[in-house]
């Protein structure tokens, strides 16, 4: 069937089965490598990507949901040369190891700040439940929160 | 001789085939057992026997475990707390980045062995069911107060059409491709009791 979605901004058209899951479509027909696959089975989160705006584990998600969509990926969630506050915070905190896993944590990080700008550490565990097998959890954390700062310094510093 | 011999072989073979090729066993899920009491059919039933066959499905995990009696989903056939510290959120959707829809889409998803219908969605925590007793279960179900105000009849078709509910009888697989078990009675039978039920004025069997 054909499929029809934006992915960072680009109208694109496939020819594709509509149960292709979209991770599938998003690495092996597109191209784009930084989403990642970990276990196929919504179990890790290395694959997370948005939807719409909203968190979606990749693996599971079949290609015919995503048309007529809006998709970001990793390579999609800087706003041209100027990086999101999740990627500053990454790197000023020094998160990954292997870093196999962090594009999954930042997309489920970047959609948690759209929806509670602000979180607690309660919100945090409630909310990021991906898995990293080198155990980055603990600055993961602390970038979670230096995000959310550089998101509330960026907005108050636009032009209104 | 010979000839006949061999006629005889590649008989004896082609039977073979017949029989055993085509009857390779196949992993499929086990039948539902159907209690010995809706062997009649629904139809026929009294009132009663509809409440306790509608029941033999509302207790049963593949209802139950998305009516638990606290803010955590209930997954797999022993019931366990969801994966992941999954939780209930303040609509029965997930919390604000954890949705349901994060992992479950209007469908089955059968390669990552991830279920999925409709508005998949915890029941509000009004109708938690877990812990219940068959006649409590009765009771809030027809109490507007926990049932989101619905009438009798609403309530009836929300039991027999509602698409999530129905999910029941087409669970899919598990993450490791075993099919998840279906309430022990056919989706027809369940439905024909539950109408059969209604339409005798609901009664509820004393505790
Ligand atoms: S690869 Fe999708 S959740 Fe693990
Ligand atoms: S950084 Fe290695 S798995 Fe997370």
């Amino acid at each position: 069937m054909t499929i029809s979605f934006n992915i960072n901004g680009q109208p694109t058209s496939l020819e594709v089965d509509g149960d292709t899951p979209l991770l599938w479509v998003v690495r092996d027909m597109l191209d784009l490598k930084g989403t990642k696959f970990g276990c196929g089975k919504a179990a890790c989160g290395a694959c997370t990507l948005h939807v719409d705006g909203k968190a979606v584990r990749s693996c599971s998600y079949a290609v015919k949901y995503a048309d007529g969509k809006n998709i970001t990926t990793i390579e999609g969630l800087s706003n041209g040369d100027q990086l999101h506050p999740v990627q500053q915070a990454w790197m000023e905190e020094i998160v990954p190891q292997c870093g196999y896993c962090q594009p999954g944590f930042m997309m489920a990080t970047a959609a948690l700040l759209s929806e509670i700008p602000n979180p607690t550490d309660e919100d945090i565990d409630n909310n990021i439940v991906n898995v990293c097998r080198c155990a980055t959890y603990y600055r993961m954390r602390k970038a979670i929160h230096r995000a959310a700062g550089l998101q509330s310094k960026n907005a108050k510093n636009q032009p209104s | 001789m010979k000839k006949a011999h061999r006629a005889y072989l590649a008989f004896s073979l082609l039977l073979a085939l017949l029989v055993f090729g085509f009857s390779t066993p196949r992993p499929h899920p086990p039948e539902p057992k159907l209690p010995e009491k809706s062997k009649s059919t629904a139809a026929e039933l009294t009132p009663e026997q509809a409440f306790d066959l509608m029941m033999e499905v509302l207790t049963h995990k593949r209802c139950v475990n998305c009516h638990p009696a606290d803010d955590y989903p209930r997954q797999g056939e022993d019931s366990h707390i969801h994966n992941f510290g999954v939780q209930r959120g303040p609509d029965n959707h997930g919390v604000a980045a954890l949705q349901c829809q994060t992992c479950h889409q209007s469908e089955n998803n059968n390669h990552a062995g991830v279920p999925g219908a409709p508005e998949w969605s915890l029941a509000p925590r009004k109708m938690a069911w877990q812990g219940l007793t068959r006649v409590e279960i009765a009771r809030s179900m027809l109490n507007p107060e926990n049932n989101g105000g619905r009438t009798l009849e609403e309530t009836v078709h929300h039991l027999t059409e509602h698409e999530l509910v129905l999910w029941a009888w087409e669970p899919g697989v598990d993450a490791n491709g075993t099919p998840r078990e279906k309430p022990p009675v056919p989706k027809a039978e369940y439905i024909k009791a539950v109408k059969t039920w209604a339409a005798g004025g609901a009664p509820i069997p004393e505790e």
